[in-house]
Order: structure tokens, then sequence, then C-alpha cells
């Protein structure tokens, strides 16, 4: 049975477009059947992370109002065959998103693919409403920071009042993703702790992504970091909290460069 | 094979820096950027209006069953490709051949 997931936050920029690609990306490597959705009218940009974006023909709209069948325009990605994405449209008015043209969508995606990721726009507005409308799991980005904290709690109260399942008295299943960790500020004090976040939040932690240039690296070059350097510590951990999404029991690890001895004798830091 | 690493002579060197990255994303930016400005200036994407054409002259003479159609672009710089591949139903190529060979009547 399909899943579907909506990654939001409230606050933007805290990497809700990063995550989706990143653990689609891992979701599909693990052999799952996997489509990512951008729900980011008017300022679309997974197609952008996911290096597609000279091949877009056909967008979501376009498939709401019945200009395109859903199939066409599914982007099938080039290094990972049981990936694909369903862009945002870049220039129509996002009100031509309707309640039920997202709902067929949807339920058209849940009989081809195993997971179906919702990547929601900052904001409370339409989009990011019909983000999570349908999902029967989230997963929260947050930073350690106050603001994104605070407009994750924002989130997690709708999760809880203004989706179909809420409305039916079912649960969604929430997780906390922890983006942009920096483990030296933390060290000195300097950030909100993982534990204060989920205490706060009291919402059960799915994974901790450290703040890394190979993030930025992927981005540059248009793949999920998962794909472009799986062997990074970020690509690790969105390995490691796609695994639990997907059920296993995976030891929560608060992410550091890995470094080799001689490196650590001579104080270097390893790449 | 971690203790090997350990002492290889690769861990004792300076790692080298990983190629920039930052040429290609301005790169991508750059044609993304010319092909969405084209789009918003009032001047219709040039891709999306051959498609239309290619899909509105194709139905004149066969029915054209949207599920049998497929759209792929690639956007460039220098050189942009269109692709449609649109599954004929079987026979519609013989009628289309007796139509060729009995030219309607001036």
């Amino acid at each position: 049975m399909a899943k579907v997931l909506v990654v939001t936050s409230g606050k933007g920029g805290v990497g809700k477009t990063t995550s989706t690609a990143a653990m689609g990306a891992a979701l599909a490597q693990a052999g799952q059947k996997v489509v990512v959705i951008d729900f980011d009218v008017g300022l679309r940009n997974l197609d952008l992370v996911m290096g597609a974006e000279r091949r877009v023909v056909f967008d979501l709209i376009n498939v709401v109002q019945g200009v395109a069948k859903l199939p066409q325009a599914l982007i099938r990605d080039k290094r990972l065959e049981n990936l694909c994405l369903l862009p945002a449209s870049q220039t129509k008015d996002k009100e031509a998103l309707t309640e039920d043209g997202v709902g067929r969508i949807i339920e058209e995606l849940r009989g081809s693919f195993d997971w179906v990721l919702c990547d929601s726009p900052a904001g409370i507005e339409r989009g990011a409403m019909l983000a999570m409308r349908f999902c029967d799991e989230a997963v929260i980005v947050t930073n350690p920071e106050v603001s994104s904290v605070r407009d994750s709690d924002r989130i997690i109260g709708m999760l809880d009042s203004k989706t179909v399942r809420a409305e039916k008295g079912e649960r969604v299943e929430k997780h906390v993703l922890v983006a942009r960790y920096d483990p030296a500020r933390a060290a000195r004090g300097e950030m909100i702790t993982i534990d204060d976040i989920l205490e706060i939040l009291a919402t059960p932690l799915l994974g901790i992504i450290p703040e890394s240039q190979d993030v930025l690296r992927a981005s540059n070059v248009g793949s999920p970091v998962t794909i472009n350097s799986p062997a990074s510590v970020a690509a690790r951990a969105y390995a490691d909290a796609t695994r639990r999404l997907l059920g296993e029991k995976v030891p929560m690890m608060v992410p550091h460069e890995r470094k080799g001895l001689i490196n650590l004798l001579l104080g270097r830091r390893a790449a | 094979m971690n203790i090997l690493r350990l002492f290889s002579s690769r861990s004792a060197e300076p790692v080298p820096a990983p190629p920039p990255t930052a040429p290609i994303a301005r790169e991508r930016l750059q044609i993304l950027l010319a092909h969405e400005r084209g789009s918003f200036r009032g001047s219709p994407d040039l891709l999306m209006q051959l498609r239309e054409e290619i899909l509105a002259a194709v139905s004149r003479h066969v029915t054209l069953d949207p599920d049998k159609v497929m759209v792929r672009m690639e956007r460039g710089m220098h050189v942009s490709t269109l692709e449609v591949d649109i599954e004929l139903p079987s026979g519609c190529d013989a009628a289309f051949t007796a139509a060729v060979r009995q030219p309607a009547p001036a």
C-alpha cells in the first residue's frame, strides 16, 4: 500500500526541498517506487534541485486542469529509474490548485508508486495546506533555531486538525527531521539542543542532518546529495532517516566527520 | 580494511579539494532563466508552441489518444530538443496511403 508523506515546516529555507530530494532518492535507492511532487506553485525549485529543470513539459496544474494526463507530466529521473518528479507550475496562479484535483492525482499515484512525497511550500497558505491534506505521514523539517521550532509547532497542530486523516479521526504519523545541525556550535552550547526540540514539539525524531558543504555542492549540480555524494555525512544521515521511515531500527547518531587516526593525530579535518 | 586505510599514504596526504561546482550552478541557472524569461515576457515558449502545432497537425489526420502521446524536452544553451512520440493506431497508415493515392477532386 502506497504511503503519502508530506515534507513540511511552516518556515522557509529550513531544507524542505533538499530533504524531499535526498529522501526521495534514498527511498528509490532502497528499491522503492517513488514520486516526488512540488507543491510550490509559482516558485518551484524541486526540479532544479533534482536536475530536471530543462526537461519540464507539463506540471501539476496542467494535470489538475486536464491539459495533460498524469503519466505525461511525470519526469523520470535519469539516474534512478524508479524515481519520478511531478513539477509545480511556474507561471499559473496558485488558486488553480484545487482540493479535488490534488486528491485525484494523489489517488492515481497511490496505484503506481510505493511512496508519494509532497514537497510543501513555506507558509500556511493553500499550497501548504493541499500538500499535507491527503498525507498518511509527515516529516517536519526543523532547524535548531527558535523561529523554526515555533513554526514547526504550528504546522504540527495543522497536521492534527486540517488533514483528511485527522478529520476522519485517524492519526497522521509525524516525524521531526532536524536539518542544518552544527555539532561544533551545539558543543559550545550556542544552539537549542536536539532534546530541547523534541521535548518542545513532543514528536519523535527521524534524523539529524548536519550543515554540510556536500548539500550545497549537490544542489549546484542538480543531484540529490544521497546520489551525488552518498558517502558524505549528510547523505548517510538522510539514508539512515529513510531506513527509519521504512520501519528499520537504526541507532540515532549525532553526525560528525569521520577522522582517520593520522588525520586525528595531525589535527586535520578528514574529507 | 579500515586499519589499512588508517596507515595508507592517502590519509597522510592532503585531501584533494573536490572540483568546484559553482560554475555548473551558474551555467544551469543561465540556461533555465533564459528560457523562463523568454516565456514570461509575453513570447510563448517556442518548444511549447511547436508541440501544440505538431499535435494539431497530426490530429488532422488521425484521432490522437492522449494516453499514447509522450512529449519530452531538453532545454539547452545552444540546442534544445523536442521529442514527440505518438503511437498511431494500426490501420491508420493504410487509410492515409489510400487517401494520398486518390487526390481530392479539384
